[in-house]
């Protein structure tokens, strides 16, 4: 099993390295992020982050736990704005536009920008209901384009096959890996441009990590992906470029073949070397 | 030893079940207690002849139903004055419930064993339960049509059986006419004088609407002489019928037969029939409006009352609480005025029910009721509509009483929803308010249900602040009837609650009234465990739908 693991991963890897053999700054940029500070109260989370995430690869951001990667990605879609005390500097662009500006709509930013959570969080819902709520909430609730769409998105989320025939069972039935590609399922239902993934396997088993490891190898063809993890096989297998943060400091960005094999900084060579974290 | 067995835990556990077992077995008890007094009421009884004979009068016949037993000791029935025959270490005393109240006196009579020459259950003794003056125990001799006897001796039983069903029929269409076209008729009336009156203090009550009025007046008129002819007829046919009955003293009696609600003879049944007229009774009991001071007939009203009155409590508790609760909790900025709102809140929970009833007296019927009867009501003036106490101000009064269990066991709820489910919706882009529509509010519900069976257990149970805004010993009429608007929310009604308290200690007749106040005691428990196994059902219906909290 290991070893069949470690066999994809390194075929994954030099299939990258052909692929993308341009720098991520010759590639259209998604996600620009400014000499972003956070404060939460008193305390400063991020320190003057400044990355360019490309348009259609994945982006992993590693670090050891309190580096602060997990709030560097839900500030791409404003997820901060729910805790209590913090206060943001700095820009945020997506596709050009400064997320942080004040006439923002949140709501619709939310929409382009799809966030799945460390736990699965299916709602006490139909499977078929909690692929729809996002449309629901546009106010779509036309039963073909419902249908249409979720039969789509569960088809995206590799579990059409799975699930066709227990639509109208309550999600919460379904095991944790199929909860996760779920959510999945859900955050694509409604077309986002970018899929944040905070964490998406670190609550599952190994085949289920396997499976939501080749559905973002799937994903990255239609969205732009930022995922955070602990597991640095992950980043390396799955993320197209990666960032290696630690005491909410961006240290070293790059292509990953690059960042694991030849890393630029003596810390990001300690951390993945584990010699800390 | 001993402190190994401290040490152990054990006699904490004993301690805690023994809590448990005392709480199980006062709870049972009561129930018991209750049921027991409360039920026996309607078993049919023997009727015992006795042949009694005192210290200063003559021998003399005695009929009725044993109801109790009572030991004096003999010291206390010397000093009370009474003579022990045998030099018995106790006086026997036993109640009789002999009935002819309007011939004897009184229901009840206390009399003593030693003074009982003979007792026997004749077949012969019949039991009448009659529209006034309590029962009739005697024995039947005749049956009377037109002042003329039809029937005698063993016969008459059959036939006054027969005509008693059929007058019993035309009693029940008589009843009904009065009560729905009747009064279907007298609310029109009542309607119409309302309009004349608001018209007249418009200064537009001119010769057209004058006309109109009288038209419409003399319609509803000419339908009440109708149905007043009907009533006449029914009631000339059921006087035809009369008993002739005998007392226990042999004197004879002439009891019309539309006086009559029922006849047994208890002597003659099997235990099967005793099982059937005893459900019949209960049934009677429950489904049947009071009589003579609420003392006999049954509790229907009273019943019908306390349910509408709890319902209506919580359709007003449930949304304002819940928003209030949503409010304080999800919108709210957590600081120093919104825990000393949450504490007061908590502290209203802990004020004395009869406070709020003079703050419903004062506020809502005064202050409210009576602004809507002069912004609205002006022609019914000077006599009130919602500015007296009414369903509708007592059904406020204690959602207002019960709101803050509400609040504290929704906002208790919405705590326990995962933030996670809060920001998966968030992140689908669902703004804070669809969120809590779509999500929270829907995975907090059984937690409001909790809130609303306890609101419902508190508020069924409640008298004190009723009596001040809106609870009567005798309601003339349901506050739900077939007259638009069908619910009449500023009609007083009565409740279960008050009405044990009336039977109980405004009655007239003690002994008569004491099963009643078990028998209304046990209805009210069960109408609350009805209420709450209701909204308890529902509760876990959303339970089991959302049952995302537990894992």
């Amino acid at each position: 099993m290991t070893t069949a693991q470690k066999n994809t991963h390194a075929i994954d890897l030099s299939a990258l390295k052909r692929e993308d053999r341009k720098s991520a700054e010759q590639l259209e940029t998604c996600i620009k992020v400014e000499n972003l500070d956070l404060f939460y109260g008193q305390k400063q989370a991020l320190h003057s982050v400044n990355m360019e995430m490309p348009h259609k690869k994945v982006t992993a951001y590693i670090g050891p736990s309190g580096c602060g990667k997990s709030t560097l990605l839900r500030c791409i879609n404003r997820m901060n704005d729910l805790v209590d005390g913090v206060t943001i500097k700095g820009k945020i662009l997506l596709d050009g536009e400064d997320i942080y500006d004040k006439s923002v709509n949140v709501a619709a930013l939310r929409r382009r920008v799809g966030m799945v959570f460390q736990k699965p969080n299916p709602f006490p819902k139909t499977i078929y209901e909690n692929v729809a709520y996002g449309l629901r909430i546009q106010g779509i609730n036309d039963r073909r384009i419902l249908d249409e769409v979720v039969e789509k998105s569960l088809r995206g989320a590799a579990l059409w096959d799975e699930m066709k025939d227990r639509l109208n069972d309550n999600a919460l039935g379904m095991s944790g890996g199929q909860q996760q590609r779920l959510v999945i399922a859900r955050a694509i239902a409604i077309e986002p441009e970018v899929i944040l993934l905070d964490e998406p396997a670190s609550a599952l088993d190994p085949i289920s990590t396997l499976k939501i490891e080749e559905l973002i190898n799937e994903l990255k063809e239609k969205y732009t992906i930022v995922i955070v993890t602990h597991n640095m096989q992950q980043a390396a297998r799955v993320s197209d470029f990666t960032a290696f943060m630690y005491m909410g400091e961006l240290i070293e960005f790059g292509e990953t073949s690059e960042l694991f094999t030849n890393p630029a900084k003596k810390q990001t060579e300690d951390y993945i070397t584990g010699r800390y974290g | 030893m001993i402190k190994a067995w401290f040490k152990s835990g054990s006699p904490w556990i004993w301690m805690t079940a023994g809590a448990v077992s005392l709480n199980l077995i006062l709870v049972v008890g009561l129930l018991l207690l209750i049921a027991v007094r409360g039920l026996g009421h309607f078993w049919p009884a023997d009727i015992i002849e006795y042949r009694y004979q005192d210290r200063d009068g003559p021998e003399s016949s005695i009929i009725g139903e044993a109801v109790a037993t009572s030991l004096l000791p003999a010291a206390q029935a010397k000093a009370a004055g009474h003579e022990l025959l045998d030099n018995g270490e106790y006086l026997v005393q036993h109640l009789v419930k002999t009935g002819n109240r309007d011939i004897l006196g009184s229901d009840f009579r206390w009399i003593q064993q030693q003074y009982i020459h003979s007792q026997s259950t004749p077949d012969d003794l019949i039991m009448v339960e009659r529209r006034e003056w309590g029962n009739f125990y005697g024995r039947l001799l005749a049956v009377k049509e037109d002042g003329a006897v039809i029937a005698q001796g063993e016969q008459a039983w059959q036939v006054a059986q027969e005509k008693l069903a059929k007058v019993l029929e035309q009693h029940d269409e008589i009843d009904s006419l009065q009560d729905h076209e009747v009064g279907a008729i007298n609310y029109q009336l009542e309607r119409l004088r309302l309009k004349q009156r608001a018209l007249e203090l418009k200064n537009a009550w001119n010769d057209a609407a004058k006309q109109e009025f009288a038209a419409q007046k003399q319609t509803y008129e000419k339908q009440y002489q109708v149905i007043q002819q009907q009533i006449g007829k029914l009631s000339k046919e059921s006087k035809r019928y009369s008993l002739v009955v005998a007392e226990a003293g042999q004197k004879e009696i002439s009891l019309p037969l539309n006086r009559v609600v029922k006849m047994t003879r208890p002597n003659t049944m099997s235990l099967l029939d005793k099982c059937i007229e005893y459900v019949g009774n209960f049934a009677t009991f429950v489904s049947d409006e009071p009589r003579e001071a609420n003392t006999e007939g049954g509790i229907f009203p009273a019943i019908f009352g306390t349910v509408l009155m709890v319902m209506l409590m919580a359709v007003v508790v449930t949304p304002f609480g819940v928003i209030a609760a949503v409010y304080l909790r999800e919108y709210a900025k957590q600081g120093f005025i919104t825990r000393v709102i949450r504490i007061a809140v908590n502290n209203l929970a802990g004020v004395p029910s009869i406070v709020y009833g003079v703050f419903g007296l004062g506020f809502f019927v005064y202050i409210i009721g009576g602004n809507i009867d002069r912004l609205f009501f002006p022609e019914a003036a000077p006599a009130p509509v919602f500015g007296t106490p009414g369903l509708l101000w007592a059904s406020l009064t204690l959602a207002l009483m019960t709101l803050p269990v509400v609040i504290v066991a929704t906002e208790e709820g919405l705590s326990r929803i995962p933030k996670s489910i809060r920001e998966g919706s968030l992140a689908l882009g669902a703004t804070k308010a669809e969120t809590l529509w779509r999500t929270v509010l829907p995975m907090a519900s059984p937690a409001i249900m909790t809130g609303l069976i306890l609101a419902v257990a508190r508020a069924a149970g409640e008298v004190a602040p009723l009596m001040l805004v809106g609870v009567v010993k005798l309601a003339p009429t349901l506050p739900l009837d077939g007259n638009f608007p069908y619910l009449h929310l500023d009609r007083k009604f009565m409740h279960l609650g008050f009405h044990i308290y009336d039977v109980g200690f405004q009655s007239p007749n003690v002994e008569a009234a004491r099963p009643l106040v078990y028998a209304t005691s046990l209805l009210l428990v069960m109408v609350i465990i009805g209420l709450n196994m209701f909204a308890i059902s529902i509760r876990n219906n959303l339970r089991e739908k959302y049952r995302a909290l537990e894992n």
